[in-house]
């Protein structure tokens, strides 16, 4: 590539000549320089050219909504009693006075009630919690769909596969701390699941809550795990995600200009920068937001632990609903041998997700050998290309979302007025024939995607213009997209990119990308300029037809 | 293309470089070339420059407004002490909205007004950075392996066996030792010590039964068709986790058929069953009257208590463990008190349990 610089237009007049540091600022960076010799790396990130594409912020908001969660979490640690022992309550909140409950949910109460500013910002947490996980979850299909997983960016999806694990473990963790009657209720749970291991199941449960249900340590040591442990390998996932990324650069979609070798976009510094910076911001406002708008997990309302107590419609937060799902969905098949148990609680709880996870994180490895691809891939895939790849994709996300919804069937029931039992065999009905019907259909819309690619390609784009033949055929004429052979039929090619398919998509190099949010913005020079190009072609094209003619 | 460390320039040849020119050159020694690069506005002091900048502007200040606001309501302009309805100024539930609205619209506001001004008001630019993602050279390759494998070679691990095996046996204990430490700090017997048996709960021969107030039961308090959690009247019992036990009395007319060698276990016409679920431990609580049907809100296991609790849907395998039941005559009060623990394990299953 040669070093040309485009100058379309005049850019505004810089600062003036540089050689040497005259500023405070500049003469702090040259003392700096002087020491630390960075200059040429530091260069080196700030000219670091990102691509720019929608789908590349679900991966942005995960990595905001962590550093939202150190933020608020680290207030609420300030306040925070991981303690299981027995108090009576005698805080703000009348309606708990005198109430026997851990120091755990007392020192909630506390944070709810009698901590100024404590309520938002544990609900901040929590809601920046349910869309940390989300943002993980979407952010995985992306990169799914359009293949950005494939060689030679394995590790950095089998990292992402851990990070939505910890993820998970970290949410379940948190949501337990504040010891009310519905993380209660899932700790039980919990503990039960432990028990289910074969063999060593009972011993585990011991191990981890150091002794019989509910014992004394387990908020003490979840909370450890809660805000050191996990956080920090978290952290560490978090940087070797990033390191990778900038190490492996961006994929992008194909198009003009786009080309394996090079990544196209905006540098850094400033433009991405600061469209990122703000992007943080508004990912910070949605939370802040919802945090002093919308009720989360008012534990105030659910009272302490209490193991003879629950509440109908108990439900986890929603990344562990699939979980609870399938758990409920799971057929009373319980293994006995020679005085032993196998309960049925092991399978859809510890056996299944184990399978999930490792078919997720052995699916790029399986595709490349199956597909023999052993080629490094910067271009992503548009879904519809890839129909198999998209059909099982679909099929994961048909077989997620039974299960998840499957963890509110009780609502679900309620709200309908359906059997309760209705739904749970519909869920197990669903699990095994949905997934392979959402295969078949996304299967079969790729493939017509694709075919309408290329019969656009083939024969242009429909103008609605009926036109009448000599012989009274009504025909309607199509815009091809480029140069015609005899027959009339378009000779481009299909190239990984969106087709215009509609009218008002030819005349952009960027795909019909219009500018402006509710109206089209456009400059009234480049309106003129491109009108004039329009008819010098027109010019040009008369001036062929005459020499040909 | 080529990557230079250094901007292959002299230091004349950047003394006459104005600011621009020298950062496309620094953009450039690092292969990433800005192949467009115009200003939005190339006509400086237009209006939609001017609204653009207004706008942005604007942004900013309704951030600043908002983040004094929150100051404002934070520092006491808004009340936050909670009060029951009726006692006190109810304008604390006015607090938390206002602190999340007033937040999320400070931090909205100087997000999209960042964003607009990168948006509006930096140059346009397209670049394209070469990725020098050819992979590693194979020289290179060879020269690392090369190194790599005479490093090894040199240690002489190959040919030493003793230092292998030694070394293997050092670095394999050690390596297992912080997971013996870990674990055996840790580690409990299950099923040993007081309390600790996952085969016993509190109740036992004589043991009062009572309600979670600790009071004693008796069958006056309970009418036909009802039931209540009740608990071992034993230190510790009503907040041990396997202790709530479902005393129901059945309606006139319904009958339990018992288990074998459970004949005795029902006292007239009161039955008392585990309220542990036998799937994952969940208090099994809904209770239908009419038709005797138990539900565990947490995974729908349902037990049908006139067929001795047993599991009629869901993922239930086991019926809920039944207590022994019978009464003693304090000052002319008859009170229920257990005639033994349960016969079997209660709760949720595990690989011990026959």
């Amino acid at each position: 590539m040669t070093a040309t610089v485009n100058h379309d237009g005049p850019t505004a007049p810089g600062p003036k000549r540089f050689d040497k540091p005259r500023t405070p600022a500049g003469k702090a960076g040259r003392w700096a320089d002087e020491r630390l010799g960075m200059s040429g790396s530091v260069r080196n990130q700030l000219n670091k050219v990102f691509p720019d594409h929608w789908s590349f912020m679900m991966g942005e908001i995960a990595l905001y909504s962590f550093i939202i969660l150190i933020l608020t979490g680290t207030f609420l640690t300030f306040f925070f009693d991981a303690s299981m022992a027995e108090v009576r309550y005698n805080g703000s909140y009348i309606p708990l006075d005198g109430v026997q409950m851990s120091r755990a949910y007392a020192s909630t109460l506390h944070i709810t009630f009698d901590v100024r500013g404590g309520l938002v910002m544990r609900q901040i947490h929590h809601w920046a919690a349910l869309l940390f996980l989300a943002s993980m979850t979407v952010h995985m299909f992306r990169v799914f769909f359009t293949g950005a997983f494939r060689k030679p960016r394995e590790l950095n999806w089998l990292i992402g596969l851990g990070l939505i694990t910890l993820g998970l473990v970290e949410g379940f963790a948190g949501y337990s701390l504040p010891d009310d009657l519905l993380s209660g209720t899932g700790l039980r749970i919990a503990e039960a699941i432990m028990q289910s291991i074969p063999v060593i199941g009972s011993w585990v449960a011991f191990l981890v809550f150091g002794g019989k249900f509910p014992g004394t340590e387990i908020i003490g040591r979840l909370y450890i795990v809660h805000v050191l442990l996990v956080p920090g390998i978290l952290a560490g996932l978090i940087g070797a995600h990033m390191a990778l990324l900038i190490k492996q650069k961006h994929t992008e979609f194909p198009g003009p200009g786009k080309t394996e070798a090079t990544v196209t976009g905006e540098r850094m510094y400033p433009t991405y920068g600061l469209k990122a910076g703000g992007f943080f911001f508004i990912v910070f406002a949605v939370c802040a937001a919802l945090g002093g708008l919308a009720q989360i997990n008012p534990v105030w309302l659910f009272g302490p632990y209490n193991p003879a107590q629950v509440s109908s419609g108990s439900q986890p937060d929603w990344y562990i609903g699939f979980l609870d799902g399938s758990t409920r969905l799971f057929p009373s098949w319980e293994i006995r041998v020679w005085h032993h148990t196998i309960p049925p609680l092991f399978w859809p709880t510890l056996v299944l997700p184990g399978i999930l996870f490792t078919l997720a994180g052995a699916y790029p490895f399986i595709e490349a050998k199956l597909t023999k691809d052993r080629a490094k891939h910067n271009l992503l895939n548009r879904p519809r290309d890839v129909p198999v790849r998209t059909g099982l994709g679909a099929m994961a996300i048909a077989f997620y979302s039974v299960l998840l919804l499957s963890g509110g069937n009780d609502l679900i029931a309620k709200a309908f007025s359906i059997s309760l039992n209705a739904m749970t065999w519909a869920g197990r009905i669903g699990l095994l024939v949905l997934p392979p019907l959402a295969y078949l259909v996304a299967y079969w819309t790729c493939l017509g995607l694709q075919r309408h690619d290329r019969e656009v390609l083939e024969h242009g784009i429909e103008t609605g213009i009926i036109k009448r033949l000599p012989n009274g055929e009504f025909i309607e004429v199509h815009q091809p997209l480029g140069p015609v052979d005899d027959h009339g039929h378009g000779q481009l090619s299909y190239g990984g990119t969106p087709v215009p398919k509609k009218m008002n998509k030819l005349g952009s190099p960027h795909g019909g990308r219009i500018k402006g949010f509710l109206w089209p913005v456009r400059e009234k020079a480049e309106i003129e300029a491109e009108l004039a190009a329009l008819e010098a072609a027109e010019a040009e094209r008369d001036r062929q037809r005459e020499l040909t003619d | 293309m080529s990557t230079t460390d250094k901007p292959g320039l002299s230091a004349e040849e950047l003394a006459e470089l104005s600011t621009e020119e020298a950062m496309i050159a620094g953009a450039e020694a690092d292969d990433v070339f800005i192949v467009h690069r115009r200003e939005r506005y190339p006509i400086p002091g237009t209006h939609a420059e001017k609204r653009a900048e207004r706008t942005v502007a604007a942004m900013f200040v309704i951030a600043f407004l908002a983040a004094v606001g929150f100051i404002i309501v934070f520092c006491g302009a808004v009340p936050f002490q909670w009060h029951l309805p009726g006692q006190g100024s109810q304008n604390f539930r006015f607090f938390t909205p206002l602190l999340g609205g007033l937040l999320g619209l400070s931090l909205a506001a100087i997000g999209i007004g960042t964003v607009l001004w990168a948006k509006w008001l930096l140059p346009e630019e397209e670049v394209v950075q070469d990725r020098h993602d050819t992979g590693p050279a194979e020289a290179d390759q060879i020269l690392t392996s090369a190194t790599l494998v005479q490093g090894f070679h040199d240690t002489g691990i190959g040919r030493r066996g003793l230092l292998k095996g030694t070394i293997g046996l050092a670095g394999g204990a050690l390596g297992v030792l912080p997971l013996v430490y870990l674990v055996g700090a840790m580690i409990k017997k299950p099923n040993k010590g007081p309390g600790q048996s996952l085969f016993h709960t509190l109740w036992g021969k004589g043991v009062a039964v009572v309600d979670s107030e600790g009071n004693r039961v008796s069958p006056g308090d309970i009418l036909p068709g009802g039931l209540m959690t009740v608990f071992p009247g034993v230190p510790g019992g009503v907040a041990a986790g396997d202790s709530p036990t479902l005393l129901i009395r059945l309606r006139p007319g319904q009958t339990v058929k018992a288990r074998k060698g459970q004949a005795g276990f029902q006292w007239q016409d009161f039955v008392a069953f585990s309220k542990i679920c036998t799937h994952a431990g969940c208090p099994a609580s809904l209770y239908e009257q009419q038709t005797g049907r138990l539900l565990c809100p947490c995974h729908q296991s349902q037990f049908q208590v006139l067929e001795d609790a047993k599991p009629v849907f869901g993922p239930a395998t086991r019926s809920l463990p039944k207590l022994p039941l019978g009464v003693e005559l304090v000052d002319g009060t008859q009170y229920f008190v257990a005639k033994g623990d349960f016969p079997e394990a209660i709760g949720p299953a595990f690989w011990e349990r026959p």
